[in-house]
């Protein structure tokens, strides 16, 4: 015998019961869906731009293949960098477990475009022999380009800021000219300043940096080091520097831009509210349900259901409820990442953000239905011969 | 001899309190047997609605007692109380109360499921109603009398030996009225089931192995 979906889903005649009933109003069952997607894509947005302005944050710093950092003391994020002597680089080098060391330049600069106007870019000087650091994912010219005096690649997503419409595009930046040589895809930047990327030379050059000095010193480790031996060895020789390992200066800047400037924390206040509002409309539309069909409940409790099935039966209306909106929700969202792939917003939804806002999902419906549980009990059974 | 069905020995109940106070049963005895069919009948306001709630364990009177297959039902607490009348009641509306949104076989099976019985029975059930052709229909696509007969199959489910009814006739007419009596009839006889019917109606009364006479709450002899 055919006995529904719901049946079938191992939630028997209190699953039947609630999805039929909320089957049974279709407009009201559709706006509860578009409320609980409304609510999830919210919800996934929010988090998504959370995750895309860390990814942002530290992209630079994640993809340098560097064991270790030498910032100056007190520096609190990878862009707004302070100088540090070349003789520090001298004394990493001769620690015992440093394998090697070089220097790293990263400078705001003055970027004039070709057909007029200034962009405030970020400068990235890199060593191109060791391929510790510099530009990734390259997607026109080559790494080998930039060894070439005055050159510097951008990437896709900033061309049009920096009014840039080709390869072969000459600039000025700091008032000297420059040529764009090659294009990398999808190295966004937390601050919006576009990334310029350079020969450590060539950075050099066009900042006017003085020769003794750096901003970063970067570097691995022995194989077989202990990395925190190392590091401990490094502060020790190096008393006005912190020396953090990768993952620290990555979690240092993200924490920075994330925590810090206020950034994260108004995305995720956006991110909760997103779940209240949910929250709040599917609370009212299974409270407009359950009271639609007060009389049944009331028949059950006379009949002699326990209060069990009256329970399982509502709390299965938020669970197919939860289940039917979170998937056109998160499908909605990932189109929206997707799109958000070449725009200047990154949005990141992985998979375990996916699942998770389902049972996020699920909570929040849940959540929403315990007033209408409440409804249900305080229902009279008498009431059904008194009509 | 066994205990009777349903005993009940001086039952009184008052609705409200002070001045609005309701005396709407006043000693009150009664007694139903399995294999027997009682009319209750009595003017509007008697008190008949209270009495079958009273029985039925959804009511506690204001004094007197209940006794359920010869069980004192004052002082269970209320989880026994829905048990009792889950496993050893049926109930019978006025107003059918079916679940719309489900089938004729669907509604039959809730009750199925919730007394610990096989699904499958719920055809048989149906049948014996004399609706087994409309297993898959929804309340709304049947009469009155069919919605009626539905919900006699749902009170038959797990096959209890009470089986209570208030005024299941009032929203039929005189021909579909008389069947549906004589159907719950049929079930005291042939099942041994005691059935209590409340009813204004003298041709239901005339069906009944007994009437019972009720008027300002008290049973009129
Ligand atoms: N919840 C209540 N609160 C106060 N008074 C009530 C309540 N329920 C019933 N009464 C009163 O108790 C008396 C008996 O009511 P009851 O419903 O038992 O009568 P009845 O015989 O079933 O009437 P009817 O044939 O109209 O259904 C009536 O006077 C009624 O007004
Ligand atoms: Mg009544």
């Amino acid at each position: 015998m055919m006995r529904g979906q719901a049946y079938r889903w191992g939630m028997g005649m209190a699953g039947l019961l609630a999805w039929r009933n909320l089957a049974h109003d279709r407009s009201r069952f559709v706006v509860t869906l578009v409320g609980i997607s409304f609510a999830v894509v919210l919800i996934a947005m929010q988090i998504g731009l959370f995750l895309g302005f860390t990814d942002s944050a530290t992209n630079v710093i994640r993809h340098t293949r560097a064991d270790f950092w030498i910032v100056p003391k007190g520096s609190r994020n990878f862009e707004i960098t302070m100088p540090l002597s070349e003789r520090e680089l001298y004394l990493a080098r001769s620690v015992p477990g440093v394998a090697h060391a070089e220097a790293l330049l990263v400078q705001f600069a003055i970027w004039k475009k070709p057909g007029g106007g200034d962009e405030s870019v970020l400068l990235v000087g890199a060593d191109l022999n060791t391929g510790l650091a510099g530009p990734w994912n390259i997607v026109a010219g080559h790494l080998e380009d930039l060894r070439r005096p005055d050159t510097v690649m951008i990437d896709r997503l900033f061309a049009e800021t920096l009014g840039v419409s080709a390869l072969g595009t000459t600039v000025e930046i700091r008032d000297q000219r420059a040529r764009v040589v090659g294009f990398t895809q999808g190295i966004r930047s937390f601050t919006t300043n576009p990334w310029v990327f350079a020969s450590y030379r060539t950075a050099q050059h066009l900042t006017q940096f003085a020769e003794s000095e750096t901003n970063y010193v970067i570097g691995t480790f022995e194989p077989g080091a202990d990395p925190v031996r190392v590091q401990d060895a490094l502060a020790r020789i190096l008393p006005r520097t912190d020396v953090d390992l990768s993952e620290q200066f990555a979690a240092r800047t993200r924490d920075y831009w994330m925590f810090t400037t206020g950034a994260g924390a108004s995305v995720l206040v956006s991110a909760v509210l997103g779940l209240l509002v949910g929250m709040v409309i599917v609370a009212q539309v299974l409270y407009a349900t359950t009271v639609d069909h007060l009389p049944e409940f009331g028949t059950l409790r006379a009949m002699g259901a326990p209060r069990a099935f009256v329970y399982k039966v509502i709390l299965s209306q938020a669970v197919i409820s939860a289940t039917l909106g979170h998937l056109p929700g998160i499908a909605a969202s990932l189109l929206l990442a997707k799109a958000s792939e070449s725009g200047a917003a990154l949005v990141l939804i992985p998979p375990s953000l996916a699942v998770g806002l389902f049972g996020v999902t699920l909570i929040m419906c849940v959540f929403a239905s315990i007033i209408s549980i409440r409804k249900a009990m305080d229902i009279d059974p008498a009431m059904v011969f008194q009509r | 001899m066994s205990a009777a069905a349903l005993e009940a020995r001086g039952l009184t109940l008052v609705y409200g309190s002070g001045e609005t106070a309701v005396r709407a049963l006043d000693g009150v005895d009664f007694q139903a047997n399995a294999g027997e069919i009682q009319a209750l009948m009595g003017p509007s306001g008697s008190g008949k609605t209270t009495l079958l709630m009273i029985l039925g364990c959804l009511l506690h009177p204001t004094a007197g007692e209940v006794r359920v297959e010869g069980q004192l039902v004052a002082g269970l607490p209320n989880p026994a109380l829905a048990r009792l009348r889950l496993q050893r009641m049926g109930f019978i509306f006025q107003s059918y109360n079916l679940f719309p949104a489900l089938t004729a076989a669907e509604n039959v099976q809730v009750a199925l499921e919730l007394k610990g019985h096989d699904l499958g029975e719920a055809p048989a059930l149906l049948e014996l109603v004399g609706l087994g052709g409309r297993l898959h229909n929804f309340p709304r696509q049947l009469s009155g009398g069919e919605k009626q007969r539905v919900a006699i199959a749902r009170a038959l489910a797990g096959a209890p030996p009470i089986l209570l009814a208030d005024e299941p006739t009032a929203a039929l007419d005189s021909i579909n009225g008389r069947a549906v009596v004589k159907l719950l009839a049929q079930l005291a006889h042939e099942q041994r089931r005691a059935v209590v019917v409340v009813t204004h109606d003298p041709r239901v009364g005339d069906l009944a192995d007994r009437i019972v006479h009720i008027e300002d709450g008290r049973i009129q002899c």
